[in-house]
């Protein structure tokens, strides 16, 4: 057990941070000169941290799959990013931030971790201001909050609803300035295929060029992993298509332990399936439910126009269940109440798998004018989509997938088991437990990659100032490159019927239906034999087109998909062995009467941390104990 | 709906490219743009034809990826869109679309309908930030904003890096995804310290990678799919005049 050491430092919650701050290992800014870092992923998370690692005087190469950094998928989060500012004096302060964010995740996540991110939320803040960030500013020019789900305090900072994006373009820029200097090397149209490991630490990694074809090597004293969630493994999801778990996947065979991989968030807010076409599913923000009620008519069936349905014969099922959270239950919540008014019956629109959010009373209150101001562009891509107009019919709206509070599993350092490779961001699995809190992730991504990354790097590179970094003509590189080869050449040649996509589609459906928003056993047994048998077929009768050596998209998702039809079977698996249910992970088994979710803390107060132990091997279980000395650990309620 | 395409298909950057003819049956008209170029794709790689290579990821009209020339214009011809955003339901049964890459010395072709967008990576390093390095920030609320201000910043910081002002622009000018940056950053005190030099360098950038300059023909702002407003290329012009006759730093 003693490689699940997760590193906690002594001394009261509150100076944990600064203690290990001023106790940590320096390198001094002459030999940081010396040293060599690789940042995979250009996202809230990576590109801060390979700017500022390159500020404080490292050596930088930077990678993305994407043509160039700035589309990394954080650019598409919407509502906003939390710090405990405090700035509109409703009590708020980093205990409360780390308070709901540990009722948030279900008494999931490790106290102290959790309590690190709140700590640094607020330099976040001002850090993105003075990069120009164009925050939402009140008439008097100080920054203006909203509220979002889960808490009872506005300490959400936002840009219209595309803060991810002007979040991300700070950080962005912040890169483009460290690329100017020299100090960082850009490699853009990369995908990463596999981790060197040489002596027992991560040395480097092998990318595919997604122009040339070419195969490179690239050697380094430490390794980041900035490279996001997998919640593309269910085909539909408010992830960028090309989204994916590979990365993370390639670490963990490598040795990285897996930490609570079934942990995923299913968003509340999106626009539901409206065709067999469909490849993605949007995302409506969060912050859309500070004004707009949720609702299915009483009435089963009931097909009338909403408008013309009368407020005694709507449900306002979130508000009637949950009155003191009302529509800003968390996004769990939020979800299984919308799953269990459709199954029961009472969902809308044509496939009967939606309900409404109705700004109807919010408009005829504050008139159309403010509603513009806080949700104009969400209202316009919505329309844009469906081509209804918020302001005059409800939207119509179904839980997706969203997010994944599951990853590497990492130690106070941000380390995972592989001693320098580092795992930050959606990356890892550290500080959401079994459910994130809205405007979060922003907040975690930007602070691992700001403010922790940078100092506990330090820590672990002191020790290697005096390494002398191997060849790239090293056994472990060869081997890893050509293991790499020899996969990518197996796709080419399988030369079968169906394409990746199909494939794609069909293991999303398995794990939508059993290993969703809610799971059981034989639902989950099932699946692990479903799944099994659509990977034997995919090795058989996958057809992919093309050359290694040009452009070549379908390899690229060959690739992709047949990662994750591993890791979807860790997924069914870390959902069988937990047999409780808590935050997101929500076995019908273990249910209270009223359907809320039923933790079982004197079992399952562990975060699942898997190893792996060959392709035909079950993966090996390790539990992280949780203790909690900050919160007393109570029944999560919202009502 | 049966439509009919013109692609343009082009085997690598040096190759010479050609426009292919396909047919293409049973299009949904609530298809996007892209789930039906999707469907093609899949119907080519069934006839063991190579499938088109074109560049998308969000599918929701934010990260800038998708960008194509659609009927002569970038993004189709629409109101404030990506191609991404674009729905099948605005073609007509028989319908026939000529789909290009962008066509700009800026950006070469690398594939079909993939261009190499760096150039834009390139001006931004010379000057598309705030130099403050991580940490040295004072409190976020020290500096006030006034909020018409930070609104205007907001919308010329709303520019996704598409790059279809170049595109719609008969010089391919990049003058209006050069003034989003610049004016987001004149707009905010927190720019204003380098705001000469950024103007000075990141024109000059521009002007070295083969863009055009620009004769305010409004092509851009009209095809923009965030609708920046080309206020911005007039703002660009003041800051860079007023950089150019300053004394030298």
């Amino acid at each position: 057990m003693n490689k699940l050491d997760a590193k906690i430092p002594e001394g009261p919650l509150a100076e944990k941070w600064n203690q290990y701050k001023a106790a940590m290992k320096l390198v001094s800014p002459n030999n940081k000169k010396k040293l060599d870092i690789i940042v995979v992923g250009t996202g809230i998370s990576g590109a801060p941290a390979a700017a500022t690692l390159a500020e404080l005087g490292y050596n930088v190469k930077s990678f993305c799959y994407q043509d160039t950094p700035r589309r990394a998928h954080s650019v598409a989060a919407q509502g906003g990013i939390n710090a405990a500012k405090n700035y509109k004096n409703d009590g708020d302060s980093v205990y409360r931030l780390f308070y709901d964010m540990i009722k948030g995740g279900d008494y999931r996540a490790r106290e102290a971790n959790v309590y690190r991110a709140a700590e640094v939320s607020n330099a976040i803040i001002d850090q993105l201001t003075a990069q120009g960030v164009p925050f939402a500013r009140e008439y008097g020019g100080t920054l203006a909050n909203r509220t979002f789900g889960g808490v009872q305090v506005s300490r959400t900072f936002y840009a219209q609803g595309q803060t991810g994006q002007q979040v991300l373009l700070g950080g962005y820029s912040a890169l483009k300035r460290q690329v100017a200097k020299g100090k960082v090397k850009m490699f853009s149209r990369r995908q990463m295929l596999d981790i060197v490991v040489v002596d027992g630490k991560a040395r480097g990694i092998i990318t595919r060029n997604l122009v040339t074809g070419e195969i490179e090597r690239h050697v380094a004293h430490a390794v980041v992993l900035a490279t996001g969630g997998y919640g593309t493994i269910y085909y539909l999801s408010t992830l960028a298509v090309n989204s994916n778990g590979s990365a993370a996947w390639q670490a963990y065979k490598k040795g990285a332990f897996f930490g609570n991989p079934s942990f995923v968030q299913i968003h509340p807010t999106c626009i539901p399936v409206l065709n067999e076409y469909q490849s993605k599913l949007t995302l409506m923000s969060e912050s859309l439910r500070n004004d707009g009620r949720i609702w299915v008519p009483k009435a089963k069936g009931d097909k009338r126009n909403p408008n013309d349905i009368p407020d005694e014969e709507r449900d306002y099922y979130l508000e009637r269940r949950y009155p003191a959270f009302g529509n800003l239950v968390p996004r769990d919540v939020a979800a299984r109440a919308a799953k269990e008014r459709c199954d029961s019956g009472y969902g809308v629109g044509k496939t009967g798998l939606a309900v409404y959010l109705d700004f109807r009373d919010a408009v005829q209150k504050q008139g159309k004018k403010v509603i513009k101001g806080k949700y104009g562009n969400l209202f316009e891509l919505y329309e844009k989509i469906t081509g209804e107009s918020p302001y005059e019919t409800p939207m119509m709206i179904y839980p997706a997938g969203h997010y994944t509070m599951g990853g590497l599993w990492v130690d106070y350092n941000l380390m995972t088991t592989i001693p320098g490779l580092f795992a930050i961001g959606e990356a890892n699995f550290s500080d959401h437990g079994a459910n994130r809190l809205g405007a979060s992730s922003l907040m975690q991504g930007a602070g691992d990659g700001y403010f922790i990354l940078p100092n506990t790097i330090s820590n672990y590179l002191a020790d290697e100032i005096r390494t002398k970094l191997p060849s790239t003509d090293a056994q472990e590189f060869v081997d890893a490159e050509n293991a790499a080869v020899e996969r990518l050449n197996k796709f080419l040649n399988i030369n079968g019927k169906q394409t990746v996509k199909s494939f794609h589609k069909r293991l999303g459906n398995i794990m939508w239906d059993y290993c969703g928003m809610k799971r059981n056993e034989e639902g989950l047994k099932k699946a692990l034999k479903m799944i099994d048998d659509l990977q034997k077929e995919f090795w058989r009768d996958v057809k992919i087109p093309g050359k290694l050596d040009e452009i070549n998209q379908e390899l690229e998702k060959a690739s992709r998909v047949a990662d994750f039809f591993e890791l979807a079977k860790l997924m069914v698996n870390d959902a069988l062995n937990r047999k409780e249910s808590c935050g997101a992970h929500f076995r019908e088994e273990s249910q209270t009467e009223g359907g809320e979710a039923q933790r079982i803390d004197d079992q399952y107060s562990y975060v699942a941390a898997w190893e792996y132990q060959g392709d035909d091997k079950p993966p090996k279980l390790h539990k992280e104990m949780l203790k909690f000395e900050n919160v007393e650990v109570k029944v999560r309620s919202y009502k | 709906m049966k439509i009919k395409l013109r692609v343009w298909r082009q085997e690598n950057s040096k190759a010479k490219g050609k426009f292919v003819k396909y047919e293409l049956d049973g299009v949904d008209p609530e298809m996007s743009f892209l789930e039906m170029l999707d469907a093609l794709n899949e119907k080519l790689i069934k006839e063991d034809k190579d499938p088109v290579a074109f560049e998308n990821d969000c599918r929701e009209g934010i990260c800038g990826s998708c960008g194509l020339y659609i009927n002569g214009y970038p993004h189709g011809k629409g109101n404030k869109i990506a191609t991404c955003q674009l729905h099948m339901r605005v073609f007509k049964d028989g319908d026939t679309i000529t789909i290009e890459p962008w066509r700009s010395q800026g950006f070469p072709v690398l594939k079909d309908l993939i261009v190499d967008r760096n150039a834009f990576d390139k001006i931004m390093s010379a000057g598309g930030f705030v130099s403050i390095d991580a940490g040295q920030a004072p409190d976020a609320n020290s500096i006030w904003v006034p909020k018409e201000n930070a609104d205007k910043a907001f919308d010329a910081a709303a520019c996704i890096g598409c790059g279809a002002c170049v595109a719609a622009c008969k010089n391919s000018s990049a003058m209006l995804f050069v003034a989003a940056k610049v004016s987001q950053l004149a707009l905010l005190p927190q720019g204003k310290a380098e705001a000469k030099r950024r103007a000075l360098n990141m024109v000059a950038k521009m002007d070295e990678l083969g863009f055009g300059s620009c004769t305010n023909t409004g092509a851009c702002e009209a095809e923009c799919p965030k609708g920046i407003s080309i206020e911005n290329i007039a703002r660009l012009n003041r800051e860079y005049l007023s950089a150019s006759f300053s004394e030298p730093e």
